[in-house]
């Protein structure tokens, strides 16, 4: 009898678990073995025994958790045997280092862990890559048809015509320190600001990494000591703590996809709101399932209901997972 | 279409006011004719479109998206006109950009029966700014905290002609304004108007200390009423009533233009009279920003009109004689007495008789004293000098920090916006907010007593520790239907920080009630 989708993966309290491999993906708590799609806290957290992910992804924890952040670790380079079944990690065009996870059984289905993705040229990660499956699971983070992410440099340029309107107001612009920050840098430069920009120390160590990488990022400064830099970014939850007293009169931005909604930024105070996300929006989390045209999808965290409902309307099979634990998009 | 969409979302998230005059200014500065003006309509409320109402917006959304999805996104969204905004599902075209101006147009030139397609037909080839631009015109709710006044403010920013110069013909003015621009680029003068707005003179706040460097003699007094400062003009068969900002509010107070039976230009305060007794600033409210008000309002909130100052009079401008010969001219008119009638003066030689009439006024709607020069020309703006204000104590509560919330522009990263609850029982109920009067170094203990003394955070909200005893000023009290208390205060702020005072010696709800 050819095994059914749930006997190779299926959702657990610990997060999503393949029996055939005996591995957790993504794990919400301590686990033998984990595979990690990518270095959002989230989803990589630590304590694992063993774990599998890409080698940026590897690097990344270590600098988030330290190096001892599990007993073990691999880096998943072809498709590799874990017990039953085969793995392999395909590019995921969220954040440095994020990646897909596919697992191969013997027989049965394939079925493809998107973690979160993103279809939008990304200067700072390798692209998303299609890869055929007959379960497709998938994030829904900005599953409502209310989210068309606009281009995001449009929105840098947005940005810099507002430090052009007040060219006296420090531009402070929350950016989660992992993808966002840098992306948002590659954007500012991208879109013409070439002078140096000031960043938060919780963001020094991943700019490093990926300046290391070979991403480039043009000069930074940091914010503690900013000379003449107009342009200063921050890990959102310093917007809430006295760091912002030092800094006259600033122009509070924020780079997120939930800016999308107005009283998301006027609940939190901000005063340039900048929809830049690294999730992908309603047209391109449809237009994947058309693509990928899988037998089954499964949805995780976010907006389950919206997308069920559009697999619904357009009848393709499809079951919330309803797992607890993945922020909306992490700050 | 695409500018004024990033105008309307600049100024809605834009807190400070110079922020705003910026971005405005800017806005109407690198923005052709007629489109700028108009903007201008919109946010002075002159544009005057069929309105959409929320049902027939909701009917044009259920034509083209899911019923389930529209309303998993609009419980998400929150808001209708945003998430049909959102949610419309055509790519915007690659054709030529929208005008303000032709969507105005279409707007204003379609029937009631073809307004929906013609709506839909804009969603359809609108970006989604655009689009909620557009609804937000279609529906009339802008909602991007700008003024009248502060968009005249941003209109002088640039030209060389004052804010007063620009309240002087503003009435005279129909959009798209196109001769206004032109007179703000030092073009010709645009032919006046009937019954023109003049700006209002201002006073300023005095101290007893100040007061005493001042001969009495010198000045005369009188009550300041609680109501609203307005002109009344009726020139040349034109009759309007201005607030002090020169808006039109007559269409409210039908009653009180049609005893608007004279030639000239009157400075006066807008109340409810019933007989000889003014009624409290709440009955005031009741008859104000209404497009048409009822017979039964008109009966039960008669408007009436107590006159300060005499601008104008048979053609003649009196604004640059002294306060005495304006004030015999008004006192030689012929009014009627049934809606008009004289802010009397009030006699006194000395400051203290003064300081005596201003502790004890006869009647709960006065708010203090305004004291005036004699030999004072009536000046528009607020000159500091010839008019003061010595408003009456205000009332005081010393009430506990409940919850506190972050500013914005210059208070950013620091809390500011306060919460404050009076004892009822054993719990504490909100009764207003506050987020002024206490200086900068205050602001930094503030924020240092939010940030030590936070129990729980809701949002960007944070709920305090019930310790700190503020002494809240406020202006007046009146009963709210909206607020848990039962209360709503006039102007309340922080007067004092009473660091000394245990929090369970703060005022009981009971006192704040009995001070009706």
């Amino acid at each position: 009898m050819t095994p059914r989708p749930d006997n190779i993966l299926c959702p657990t309290e610990a997060g999503l678990y393949c029996p055939p491999g005996d591995f957790h993906i993504d794990p919400l708590r301590p686990v033998p073995r984990a595979l990690i799609t990518h270095g959002h806290s989230d989803h990589a957290r630590p304590g694992h025994g063993a774990v599998m992910a890409t080698r940026q992804t590897l690097d990344i924890m270590a600098i988030r958790h330290g190096e001892d952040f599990a007993a073990s670790r691999q880096a998943a380079t072809g498709p590799t045997r874990i017990g039953g079944v085969t793995v392999s990690f395909h590019p995921a065009g969220h954040v440095l280092g994020s990646a897909q996870i596919l697992i191969t059984p013997d027989r049965g289905p394939r079925i493809l862990v998107s973690g979160d993705y993103c279809r939008t040229p990304n200067p700072t990660c390798l692209p998303w890559e299609p890869v055929a499956c007959d379960v497709f699971i998938t994030e829904a983070t900005f599953g409502l048809p209310v989210f068309h992410h606009p281009d995001p440099l449009v929105e840098a340029g947005r940005l810099l015509a507002s430090m052009a309107e007040f060219p006296d107001r420090p531009h402070l612009v929350g950016a989660y320190a992992l993808g966002k920050a840098q992306r948002m840098i590659a954007l500012a430069r991208a879109a013409g600001h070439d002078a140096p920009i000031a960043i938060h120390g919780a963001l020094q160590p991943l700019c490093d990494y990926h300046v290391a990488q070979g991403i480039g990022l043009g000069p930074l400064v940091p914010a503690s000591d900013p000379g003449g830099a107009r342009l200063i970014l921050a890990p959102p939850s310093a917007f809430a703590s006295p760091w912002v007293q030092r800094f006259r009169d600033p122009v509070l931005a924020y780079a997120s996809g939930w800016m999308t909604v107005r009283a998301r930024a006027r609940s939190r105070g901000i005063e340039l709101p900048l929809v830049i996300s690294d999730h992908a929006d309603w047209p391109a989390l449809t237009a994947t399932i058309r693509e990928l045209a899988p037998q089954e999808v499964w949805i995780t965290h976010g907006a389950e209901d919206g997308l069920l409902r559009w697999c619904e309307l357009n009848a393709i099979p499809a079951r919330p997972l309803r797992l607890v634990g993945y922020e909306d998009e992490p700050e | 279409m695409k500018a004024f969409a990033r105008l309307l979302e600049r100024l809605a998230f834009t807190p400070g006011r110079n922020a705003k005059l910026t971005i405005l200014s800017h806005y109407l500065h690198d923005t052709p004719d007629p489109d700028r003006g108009w903007a201008l309509a919109a946010l002075t409320g002159t544009l005057d479109l069929r309105q959409m109402s929320p049902s027939l917006l909701k009917g044009l959304a259920a034509e083209r998206v899911d019923a389930q999805l529209f309303a998993l996104s609009y419980d998400f969204v929150g808001d209708l006109a945003e998430t049909i905004a959102l949610i419309w599902p055509a790519e915007p075209a690659t054709g030529p950009e929208v005008s303000l101006s032709q969507a105005v147009s279409l707007l204003r030139e379609t029937g009631k029966l073809s307004l929906p397609g013609v709506i839909a037909g804009l969603l359809d080839i609108l970006t989604p700014p655009e689009r909620l631009a557009l609804l937000k015109l279609a529906t009339g709710n802008l909602r991007v905290g700008v003024s009248a006044r502060l968009a005249r403010v941003a209109l002088a920013m640039g030209s060389p002609r004052s804010v007063d110069e620009i309240e002087e013909i503003w009435h005279g003015m129909q959009p798209p304004f196109l001769p206004l621009f032109a007179w703000l680029r030092g073009g010709p003068l645009p032919p006046p108007v009937a019954a023109p707005f003049r700006p209002v003179m201002l006073s300023t706040p005095v101290t007893p200390a100040e007061l005493a460097a001042l001969d009495p003699a010198d000045h005369v007094a009188e009550w300041k009423w609680d109501g609203i400062r307005v002109q009344a003009v009726s020139e040349g068969g034109q009759r309007r009533l201005y607030s002090r900002t020169g808006e039109e509010i007559g269409a409210a107070f039908p009653d009180l233009l049609a005893a608007m039976d004279f030639e000239g230009a009157l400075d006066g305060e807008l109340l409810v009279r019933r007989g000889d007794d003014i009624a409290p600033f709440a009955d005031l409210q009741k008859r104000l920003n209404r497009k048409t008000v009822g017979r039964a309002l008109l009966q039960s909130h008669p408007a009436a009109l107590r006159l300060y100052d005499m601008l104008t009079w048979q053609g003649r401008d009196l604004r640059p004689l002294p306060l005495t010969e304006r004030r015999a001219a008004l006192e030689a008119a012929s009014l009627d007495p049934a809606r008009i009638d004289l802010s009397p003066l009030l006699p006194f030689t000395s400051w203290d008789d003064l300081a005596a009439l201003r502790a004890a006024p006869h009647a709960a709607v006065i708010e203090g004293v305004m004291i005036k020069r004699r030999d004072a020309p009536y000046l528009a703006g607020r000159p500091r000098g010839p008019w003061f204000k010595w408003k009456r104590d205000p009332m005081v509560v010393d009430a506990v920090l409940i919850y506190a919330q972050s500013g914005h522009g210059k208070r950013s990263g620091f809390f500011s916006d306060f919460t404050f609850g009076l004892w009822d029982g054993g719990d504490l109920v909100p009764v207003g907010k506050a987020y002024f009067g206490f200086t900068d170094e205050e602001l930094r203990e503030l924020d240092r007593f939010v940030r030590k003394n936070t129990t729980r955070r809701f949002g960007p909200v944070r709920q305090l520790a019930p310790k700190l005893v503020v002494e809240v000023a406020f202006e007046g009290l009146n009963v709210s239907t909206r607020h848990r208390s039962g209360l709503a205060m006039r102007f309340p702020r922080i007067a004092r920080i009473r660091w000394d005072k245990p929090a369970a010696e703060a005022d009981r709800l009971d006192s704040l009630r009995a001070m009706l």
